[in-house]
């Protein structure tokens, strides 16, 4: 079976050293962790953790029950690019002088669409929001004016034909009141 | 709820952290508890000064021994086992026992002391990160940092090692949560949304899996410890006799069914039987019954049950394709599970499919069975000493094994008639496990006959807790099976590494004279015409005994499927 990026979506309580035991769960099958990005949900306490690994269906299926198997975790999915609305963060660090002189640095960030967050003397940061081809591209292309600093975040992502996480919790409340 | 928890319930008692961990204890029926002392602990040693009488506890003599007692306690009793230790050290030399637990799903509550709070993190004086060390061995684990936090945290403990699958749990109490003051208050944990122990039976799968058990012309059941675990052992005997399904055990679902049952086909995996493993490559249902094809048992799994349909029932949903694919999944408790498959197959005797097995029980009986348990050569084999115990004994014993050779031909050659009988060290294979595991068995069974059997190697491993034998006298039998090697290591350097014998030579110790400074009773038997008597006076004794039999050095344990193998590509020789 050949290895494909996935994203893993991971619902968990709010508790210290989840992220631990669910970071050991790819550790320990020796499967590196392309990305992560964690936040709350739309449910408070509980947090959402996406996850992007590169494997295959079969391991990532048995990842995802060992993750849903913790105490803590309550639900784990996983979707394949197309099931998902995904998108990462970019910023750049570059110097002023680069962007000041109306060459061509600065049509590379106007045909990016990248916004400038703060311009000092020294250096500017610019922002750039997309999938990671597209700020990477950006970076290559920054890349012979040098770029000081770089920095993206993990993917966040969105999925489409999950139910929703209200109704699965719901549902789970259901269980311990019977 | 029971009786102390109401009262408790009703009135709020103002105590500290450290008398309630010792409530909550007594609030869960706990009444035995396994541990060792230590500064960090040590609050909670005081309170349980105060209430000996209703928690005993019982001083291994290593922390690795606590876990492993609680253990033999857990598997033999079906409660939850607990043990205590300090923190740094004390709570290290828990993790192998915990490991142990957690791949046996043994229900555990470890309880540690930990460094003061404004200590954490700060490489303080005996402080280890237990939580982040455990982690990846326990079920759940918690670090309680206040008082307050004490009772709710041991009872979603106990609830958690105790349901669904079990498995073990450590709380871990920092000193100063152990004197601040509270107002008890116990509740049992009723359970959490982000945790379903028991998932619902989808019927329509019992449906599926019985129209294929009905269908089958060779069905073959395979069982595991999910069956002892859920006590299904009546209902699964009533399953297996309704289709006349013949059926084989791992070595963690043994002593479920009755040693002699018509329908017992033997021991399956790397050194099971002949007929269960050579089967398994030519049934057409394959039904697995809380097991988890562990790769001693597959072997090969590109060549394990190819031409079978697969049919699991699990409690577990990680297990379902996690090692061989299914035609149909039953998640749920066994219990349940089985009645309601039970309930929709039809009877059937599959005469001639059970033929099959009797027919390579025979071959395996003239080529491995009849020489181990008749032995020619001079010194005694293991299995004769099994099987000596099953002819002497009402077969109702509790045997604890250790891990090598002599467990491999306890587990095949033992006799059951009763459930929670064998207790072993299946998925870690933990050498040392015996001797403690066996305490702990005897003090949770002890109108049972409880017999450990154990290398001479594993013996040495957690040969210290003679001292808890002595100080408890605890009344196990105790049988060292002394070949001055590290067997099993030894058999697979002679048959895969030239006979090249790296490392696995034993000089021993006298043994009788140890034993004896622990005022337990001894005997050694170097002659087979010794040997009747010698067990015999064994299992007449009322205390503890020791006996150790000089056996074959160099022996191997066989049928064998050898690594990389398939189950069908068994060897008798
Ligand atoms: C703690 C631990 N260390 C090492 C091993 C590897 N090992 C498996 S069996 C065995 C030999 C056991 O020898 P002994 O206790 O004398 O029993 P025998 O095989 O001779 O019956 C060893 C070293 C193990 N299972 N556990």
């Amino acid at each position: 079976m050949e290895k494909q990026r996935f994203t893993i979506s991971i619902f968990t309580e709010n508790v210290v050293g989840i992220l631990h035991r669910v970071s050991i769960i790819f550790s320990r099958r020796k499967i590196n962790v392309q990305s992560i990005a964690a936040s709350e949900s739309e449910i408070k306490g509980i947090y959402r953790y996406t996850v992007v690994i590169i494997e295959t269906k079969d391991q990532v299926k048995k990842v995802v029950g060992q993750l849903e198997k913790q105490v803590e975790v309550v639900k784990a999915v996983f979707h394949t690019d197309e099931e998902v609305v995904h998108q990462e963060i970019a910023l750049y660090k570059v110097k002023t002088g680069v962007l000041a002189s109306g060459g061509s640095a600065e049509k590379i960030v106007r045909a990016h669409n990248a916004r400038v967050l703060s311009v000092e003397t020294n250096f500017t940061v610019l922002e750039k929001t997309g999938h990671k081809e597209e700020t990477q591209q950006l970076f290559d292309d920054l890349e012979p004016f040098g770029i000081l600093e770089f920095v993206r975040s993990g993917r966040v992502a969105i999925t489409k034909p999950m139910r929703t996480l209200s109704s699965i919790v719901e549902e789970l409340e259901q269980l311990i009141k019977n | 709820m029971d009786q102390t928890a109401i009262q408790m319930k009703t009135e709020q008692q103002k105590m500290n952290g450290s008398q309630a961990v010792v409530h909550s204890l007594i609030a869960e029926n706990v009444d035995l508890i396994f541990g060792y002392p230590g500064g960090a602990i040590m609050p909670v040693y005081d309170a349980l000064y105060d209430v000996e009488d209703q928690l005993k506890h019982i001083l291994t003599r290593h922390e690795q021994g606590a876990t492993h007692a609680a253990q033999g306690y857990a598997r033999a009793t079906g409660k939850v086992g607990v043990c205590l230790a300090t923190s740094g050290p004390g709570a290290t030399n828990l993790i192998t026992g915990i490991a142990d637990a957690q791949i046996d799903s043994t229900p555990l509550v470890c309880i540690t002391g930990q460094v003061a709070s404004p200590l954490l993190g700060t490489d303080a004086f005996q402080e280890t990160d237990i939580i982040g060390i455990s982690m990846p061995v326990t079920k759940w684990n918690y670090q309680v940092t206040r008082a307050e936090e004490i009772p709710f945290a041991l009872a979603k403990a106990f609830f958690i090692a105790k349901s669904g699958r079990p498995g073990p749990v450590l709380i871990d109490i920092t000193k100063d949560a152990q004197f601040e003051m509270l107002d008890f208050n116990y509740k049992p944990f009723k359970g959490m949304r982000s945790y379903v122990p028991t998932p619902k039976l989808d019927l329509s799968k019992v449906k599926e899996a019985a129209s294929l058990i009905n269908s089958a012309k060779k069905p073959f059941v395979l069982f595991g410890q999910g069956v002892l675990l859920a006590e299904a052992e009546k209902e699964f005997k009533s399953f297996i006799e309704k289709a006349g399904l013949p059926a084989a055990w791992t070595i963690m679902g043994l002593s479920a069914l009755d040693s002699d049952h018509y329908l017992n086909v033997g021991m399956l995996g790397m050194h099971g039987n002949y007929a269960p493993n050579k089967l398994t490559n030519e049934c057409d249902v394959l039904i697995a019954v809380g097991m988890r094809f562990d790769d001693r048992v597959t072997g090969d799994l590109k060549r394990y049950a190819k031409q079978a349909k697969v049919i699991h029932l699990e409690i577990d949903p990680a297990e379902i394709d996690k090692n061989v694919k299914t035609e149909v999944a039953v998640i749920g408790n066994a219990k349940e599970s089985l009645k309601e498959l039970t309930k929709l197959i039809t009877e059937n005797k599959h005469t001639e499919w059970l033929e099959k097995f009797r027919t390579l029980e025979k071959e395996e009986f003239t080529e491995v069975i009849n020489k181990e348990l008749n032995p020619t050569s001079e010194l005694m084999s293991m299995g004769e000493v099994l099987n000596k115990i099953n002819q002497f004994s009402d077969q109702k014993n509790i045997i604890v094994t250790d891990v090598g050779q002599h467990q491999m031909i306890a587990c095949r050659y033992a006799k059951f008639k009763h459930s929670r009988s064998s207790i072993t060290s299946g998925g870690l294979g933990t050498m040392g496990f015996c001797l403690p595991a066996a305490i702990g068995a005897k003090m949770g069974k002890p109108d049972r006959q409880v017999i450990g059997i154990i290398g001479d190697g594993g013996f040495q491993m957690t040969i210290q807790e003679l001292g808890t034998i002595f100080q408890f006298k605890t009344a196990v039998k105790i049988v060292v099976l002394n070949n001055e090697f590290l067997g099993m290591v030894r058999q697979w350097q002679e048959l895969f590494f030239d006979k090249r014998y790296a490392a696995t030579t034993m000089v021993n110790p006298d043994f009788q004279t140890i034993v004896k400074g622990y005022g337990i009773k001894t005997n050694k038997v170097e002659k087979r015409a010794c040997l009747d008597d010698a067990i015999k006076d064994m299992l007449a004794y009322e205390g503890s005994y020791f006996l150790e039999v000089l056996v074959g050095k160099e022996n191997n344990v066989f049928p064998m499927i050898t690594t990389g193998a398939s189950v069908s590509d068994i060897r008798l020789k």
